[in-house]
């Protein structure tokens, strides 16, 4: 292990540069972020991942922004394990019947103020699951939805451009133009 | 002793079912079926329901033969496979939830998918439409001395698939599990319904986001049996090379996973980036990380050119260099393996009940692979082992993934090496009239699927994930463990939910 570790000394870092922001991704939040939601924030993001009915597409997604490549916590993001510490619910799948009340409790659980980001095609609409009589619809079809990133799935790069858009929509609140 | 061959004397055979049998059997040979089961001279692979009738798919493993029985239940009733046969019992509860049919003797009559939440009972049978609330879902009880319940999910605390489990524990140590699933519940095989197969293989390709590869792969080849057509080389080497490159990427990242909940993270660290590296070379030769929708029935969506096989073959050189260390650090970690050596032991003789598949199965001394006890092609022209090992803990089921990556590192350069060239994809009959039923090995065990198709649209689909038989094993995999080791166990099984909820 000490070789392993002494050669990360040496290596050159795996990471790379944050990607730029698209004006459209900004501009696509929501704009009820005030003064209070700043301060409380600071430039960090406390995330809450539900998976609510999604094939699990989404999911390895998101669990490659924590490899050494995209390194998320670097920008102040992070996972939290329960809702109560978290600042933004970020939800995929089409909502399946069966997972509604579930999504619904854990919103209710998370502190205001909060946002909601879905995540990936079925997320929008239900995706090519929407006619199902499982299936409820998209994340909005159940919550107040913020901000949606689209893919099927989207790739760690563009999940990161969405939730830096995010941030920076929450750093600058309402002294930004809402788009 | 009867074989396969002779159940299908017993009955009225399907005409255009490829490449195995089907045979209309009646309740009698149904219970006998049922019986070579409970005796273990055949092995379960699926059961499935339509509106009025259950379909059984039955391997023998002697002669390596698939067969596939059907009975028809005009009156919604049919002899209990489970009765005989527990790993039958979570897919008869799912063929009550989602046609009403009625598995008569069944030990366990509780719903399964259904949640009550549909607004309908029998959704994909002769719906009936419900107003009343239904009653709580009856837990099992477990009784005793300071036993106590812990529950968890259906929202974990990780970035993980939704579930319930329900321990029932004294003191620290487990004493049962019980899980509910059927969260992630799509209707997915509804939905299949009267689509044409170009669209059909988009849902297929979406049951579980891991195994998209291996989902599109065995769709495909279903859906090329019913209407018995031959494929183009070139898109059946390239659908192997997605295979494995999907294998390597799911056992990169499991390892890593495994070794991280037990509290190892920097192995965590470097598994992720060589599962990253897998990734982007997928990206740079078929366009997408996760190979979605690259395989369709007839053939293969998109070519790989020059540059996506350096990609490939970059990416396994990165593997080669710092696979081996890796492994090393692994196997000298006392620490690491205090947690994963004889933890979450499976039995080889419940692996064998239950077909367990993949590296689950081959942990636990079942040595079935299909890709080389049915040998679909490519593969009869590759070389490669499977591994096997007895053992059935934590570090067996991680030592099997260590030897499959090492299987698919060469498995992808042989198959670099002699890729034909020549077309990628066989036009589909217009009205594709048959019957398909194919298995191709997924990361995590054997992916079967069969369909029929009427005037060239599904008529019906029925997708079934290794995890089926998976899932019970972890329940009984876990039992006399420490709370504390059920993710380092669950993760060692990464069974899916979305492919078994569908
Ligand atoms: S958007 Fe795609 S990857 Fe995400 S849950 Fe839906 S089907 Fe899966």
């Amino acid at each position: 292990m000490r070789k392993l570790l002494f050669k990360s000394l040496f290596r050159a870092p795996l990471s790379e540069a944050a990607p730029t922001l698209a004006d459209a991704e900004v501009q696509e939040l929501a704009t009820r972020v005030g003064g209070a939601a700043r301060r409380r924030l600071g430039r960090s993001l406390a995330i809450r991942e539900v998976d609510a009915g999604s094939c699990n597409g989404c999911e390895l997604e998101i669990h490659a922004l924590s490899n050494p490549y995209y390194d998320v916590e670097r920008f102040g993001i992070r996972f939290v394990a329960s809702p109560r510490h978290a600042d933004v619910l970020l939800v995929t799948g089409p909502v399946t019947k069966n997972m509604r009340e579930a999504l619904l409790r854990t919103y209710e659980a998370v502190p205001g103020p909060k946002w909601v980001v879905a995540l990936g095609d079925c997320a929008l609409d239900g995706g090519c699951f929407k006619d199902s009589y499982a299936v409820a619809g998209g994340v909005s079809a159940v919550l107040p939805v913020d901000l949606h990133i689209p893919g099927c799935p989207p790739p760690p790069l563009d999940i990161l451009r969405g939730l830096l858009a995010l941030l920076d929509r929450v750093a600058v609140g309402t002294a930004r133009a809402p788009g | 002793m009867p074989s396969l061959i002779d159940l299908n004397l017993e009955g009225q055979q399907v005409q255009r079912h490829r490449p195995w049998p089907r045979t209309v059997i009646d309740s009698a040979v149904w219970g006998f079926a049922t019986r070579q089961l409970a005796e273990r001279r055949w092995s379960l692979l699926s059961l499935w329901g339509e509106p009025a009738m259950v379909h059984m798919a039955l391997f023998d493993s002697r002669s390596a033969e698939i067969g596939v029985v059907s009975l028809e239940c005009p009156d919604k009733h049919f002899p209990s496979v489970a009765a005989h046969h527990p790993p039958a019992q979570r897919l008869e509860r799912s063929i009550q939830d989602l046609f009403g049919l009625v598995a008569d003797g069944a030990t366990d009559s509780r719903p399964w998918l259904d949640h009550g939440q549909w607004g309908v009972r029998a959704p994909q049978g002769e719906a009936v439409a419900i107003t009343a609330p239904e009653p709580p879902y009856p837990f099992l009880k477990v009784e005793g001395e300071g036993v106590h319940q812990a529950a968890v999910g259906p929202v974990h605390a990780g970035i993980i698939e939704p579930g319930h489990f329900r321990f029932s524990v004294s003191g620290e140590t487990v004493v049962r599990l019980e899980q509910r699933l059927g969260y992630v519940h799509k209707g997915t095989e509804a939905l299949m319904i009267g689509a044409d197969p170009i669209r059909a293989a988009r849902l297929a390709g979406r049951v579980s986001g891991d195994s998209t590869v291996a989902y599109g792969f065995a769709f495909a080849r279903a859906v090329e049996a019913a209407s018995d057509l031959a494929v183009p080389p070139r898109a059946v080497w390239l659908r192997a090379l997605c295979a494995e490159l999907e294998r390597l990427a799911n056992h990169l990242g499991d390892i890593g996973g495994i070794c991280n909940d037990a509290a190892f993270a920097l192995l965590l660290a470097h598994f992720g980036a060589l599962r990253e590296i897998v990734l982007r070379a997928a990206a740079t030769a078929f366009g997408h990380r996760l190979m979605r929708d690259v395989i369709v029935p007839g053939g293969i969506a998109r070519d790989i050119d020059d540059a996506g096989k350096a990609a490939i073959r970059a990416a396994l050189a990165t593997i080669r260099r710092q696979f081996p260390e890796l492994v090393e650090l692994y196997d000298d970690t006392a620490s690491l393996q205090d947690r994963t050596v004889s933890t979450g032991v499976l039995k080889p003789e419940l692996a064998a009940q239950y077909c367990a598949g993949g590296f689950v199965g081959r942990a636990s001394g079942r040595g079935f692979d299909t890709r080389r006890t049915l040998a679909y092609p490519p593969y009869q022209d590759l070389r490669f082992e499977v591994p096997v090992l007895q053992q059935g803990d934590v570090n067996a089921r991680i030592w099997i993934r260590i030897r499959e990556v090492e299987q698919s590192l060469s498995l992808i350069d042989q198959i670099l090496d002699q890729l034909p060239r020549g077309p990628l994809l066989a036009p589909l009959p217009v009205q594709g009239q048959g019957e398909g039923v194919a298995l191709v090995e997924g990361f995590r065990g054997d992916v079967l699927v069969w369909l029929r198709l009427r005037d060239g649209v599904i008529a019906r689909c029925h997708l079934r994930d290794p995890s089926w038989f998976q899932w019970p094993l972890l329940e009984a995999a876990i039992e006399g463990n420490i709370v504390a080791d059920f993710p380092l166990c669950n993760k060692s099984f990464n069974c899916s939910y979305s492919g078994v909820d569908l």
